[in-house]
């Protein structure tokens, strides 16, 4: 993992203490909210329904058990004893008090954890594939890319007040599990056919109100360009993104309006100029970045067989553990979906058996998925018995991933002051209704995603299932769509037609997946059946 | 039965971010403490929020029942009890029909 430098160090420190002052000058009174304001959302703090929320940064995902156990520790001493995890890889804790916002920021200093780049018109927190330096198909470790941006885009004086905010993901692989054409940059790590590596661009993709798939604005971006190429893309944004309209300020709608190809012009000749600037760090910098995210020392000569006697460790071997490029390894993703709780919220209890696993058997390492899991990236196939156990007794091993019970909801109405309508009750009671797990298992596949509001923070345009939560004359009201996915094969859920109540929803996702096991042929997810047969049978279904 | 409206004013506590309510003399967690502040609420609002006395308020309608006054808008009952999904961490954690009653 990435060790802070004195100077990394220095200025999140310094952060800090500018932070403590600009607070304690709100607390006396010396600043008004309207002051105060955008100085606590560079720090990540909002005030949310029934608290300040903070929102904590977790690079690319990636934690140690050490930083993983402060996040614990924060939530039993200043919040409510639990955090949640979100959509962008990051943590965020709902009970936050504004006179203990500094010192939560100072001991998150003392662990290289901080929260800047969680909010405002500036490159949000990078994030990446929660498999990387562990996926057997990847071309490379993603990371030491996604660092490079972070180190970049930190403080950039440049792209401070972008006209919206920005996010870029980061991935190496052809599976996208990062959902990297969603983003306002993607970036795909490839190699071309003389075997140098480079880089997929895609800008212009994100969710939202707009939901938009990036085009493809780079085929092969060399390494050595990286840098300059990426200051480019964001110039021709900064400058001619719309400030005048929020709804149109981010840049797939500079993009939709310009057109790919003008786009694409424009940073070509941009870039030509950036790249005489030496923004491009030496190979060497980059070489010594890159070894943060060296493989870690694997025991070799490790047996690849598992007892799979018990049939409840097999299940969950079957649903949550992962081909690892290593013999004798695999990855293994907790589950934060335990039927009838809240999706992506963790105990403080929970954090410090995840870290204690994660010293013990991954390397010190876990990860945070877009999907609000975590992952144990590097586990000897021999301890996976020992860490099921010890997930089962903590209320972690549910064998659900990826099943219909393992859904993204934003945390809507219950804490989010710009929702319409409540995510988590509706993704209780659907894990509920499909709570066994033998039927969950024959409906296979099915990514469920659940957002409160149009920001789609719980991802619901990427779903093969989405839910909306829409206000209608001030009642919850629900909108189901098909068809969505956020993986290699993007495509944006197109709705179905007129809403539902909460338990309506419920019943109509029930009616869909049962419409999908009488259409379906061999092989087949509902997202492939959904394709194959269109919307036709699942209306006729759902609505009668 | 169909209840008066009311007119109250609610914000966050500048130090802990609490939900308060005003209740003509100061603020308060609870929202069946709340008064009908009338053609006054938006002064009060204005003049408690320019004293630092709490965060971002705003006047909501309500009607007042027995049991106090019930916000028009469902967002403005879940700030008055808490996350329906978590009755533990509520104003009203002993009471188990309230997350329903919120809705
Ligand atoms: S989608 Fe809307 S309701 Fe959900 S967290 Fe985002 S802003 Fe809040």
């Amino acid at each position: 993992m990435y060790k802070y430098d004195e100077y990394d160090q220095s200025i999140v420190e310094a952060r800090v203490e500018e932070f403590r002052e600009q607070a304690e000058r709100r607390l006396s009174g010396e600043l008004s909210e309207d002051q105060f304001k955008p100085l606590r959302l560079m720090n990540g703090l909002y005030l949310q329904l029934h608290a300040y929320m903070l929102r904590i940064a977790i690079p690319y995902g990636t934690l140690s058990s050490r930083q993983m156990r402060m996040l614990a520790h924060i939530a039993r001493k200043y919040d409510r004893d639990y955090g949640h995890f979100t959509t962008r890889q990051n943590l965020q804790y709902n009970w936050i008090k504004l006179e203990d916002a500094a010192d939560i920021l100072a001991e998150l200093a003392t662990v290289e954890m901080h929260a800047i780049q969680t909010s405002g018109n500036c490159i949000r927190n990078i994030s990446s594939d929660q498999f990387a330096g562990a996926a057997a198909d990847e071309v490379t470790d993603p990371r030491p890319w996604a660092e490079l941006l972070r180190q970049w885009s930190t403080f950039h004086p440049e792209f401070t007040y972008l006209p919206r905010k920005f996010k870029i993901a980061v991935i190496a692989s052809e599976e996208d599990r990062a959902a990297v054409k969603l983003h306002d940059i993607g970036l795909q790590i490839r190699r071309n056919e003389a075997g140098e590596v480079g880089f997929r661009v895609f800008v212009g993709g994100g969710m939202g109100r707009t939901p938009m798939i990036a085009p493809l604005i780079r085929d092969f971006l060399p390494k050595e360009d990286f840098l300059s190429y990426m200051e480019a893309c964001l110039r021709v944004y900064n400058r001619y993104g719309r400030r005048d309209n929020m709804y149109k300020a981010r840049i797939k709608i500079l993009i939709h309006e310009l057109g790919a190809d003008e786009y694409r012009r424009q940073v070509e000749e941009e870039f030509l100029h950036v790249k005489t600037l030496g923004l491009d760090p030496p190979a060497g910098e980059f070489e010594r970045i890159a070894a943060f995210f060296a493989p870690p020392a694997y025991e070799t000569g490790l047996p690849d067989e598992i007892d799979l006697s018990d049939p409840d460790f097999a299940s969950w071997v079957e649903q949550n553990v992962h081909a690892h490029k290593q013999p004798g390894h695999a990855i293994v993703t907790i589950s934060l979906k335990p039927v009838g709780g809240i999706p992506g919220d963790a105990s403080s209890a929970q954090m410090d058996l995840m870290a204690d696993l994660a010293e013990q058997y991954s390397f010190d390492e876990l990860r945070v998925t877009h999907a609000q899991n975590i992952v144990l990236p590097h586990v000897a196939k021999r301890d996976l018995h020992t860490i099921w156990k010890k997930l089962d007794a903590a209320g972690l091993a549910t064998p659900n991933l990826d099943l219909v019970s393992d859904i993204i909801a934003c945390p809507g109405l219950d804490y989010c002051s710009l929702a319409n309508a409540r995510s988590i009750p509706v993704a209780q009671k659907i894990a509920q209704r499909f709570a066994s797990l033998d039927r969950q298992r024959d409906l296979g596949e099915v990514k469920l995603k659940i957002s409160g509001c149009i920001n789609a923070c719980g991802h619901h345009h990427a779903g093969h299932i989405g839910i909306l939560g829409v206000d209608r004359k001030g009642e919850e009201n629900y909108q189901l769509s098909f068809g969505g996915s956020g993986a290699e094969d993007t495509s944006i859920a197109k709705i179905i037609g007129p809403g539902f109540s909460e338990d309506g929803v419920v019943d109509a996702v029930e009616k869909a997946l049962e419409t999908y096991r009488e259409l379906r042929t061999e092989g087949e997810r509902f997202l492939d059946t959904y394709r194959r047969v269109g919307l036709a049978p699942f209306k006729e279904a759902i609505y009668g | 039965m169909e209840f008066e409206t009311v007119r109250i004013v609610t914000g966050n506590d500048l130090a802990t971010g609490d939900v308060t309510w005003w209740t003509g003399r100061g603020w308060s967690r609870h929202i069946a403490d709340a008064v009908d502040a009338g053609a006054e609420a938006e002064a009060v609002a204005a003049r408690e929020e320019a004293a630092r006395h709490v965060n971002v308020p705003y006047v909501i309608e309500a009607k007042a029942t027995p049991d106090g006054p019930r916000p028009a808008h469902i967002k403005d009952r879940i700030r008055a009890y808490g996350p329906t999904v978590r009755p533990d961490l509520s104003i009203a954690p002993a009471d188990e029909g309230a997350a329903e009653r919120v809705l």
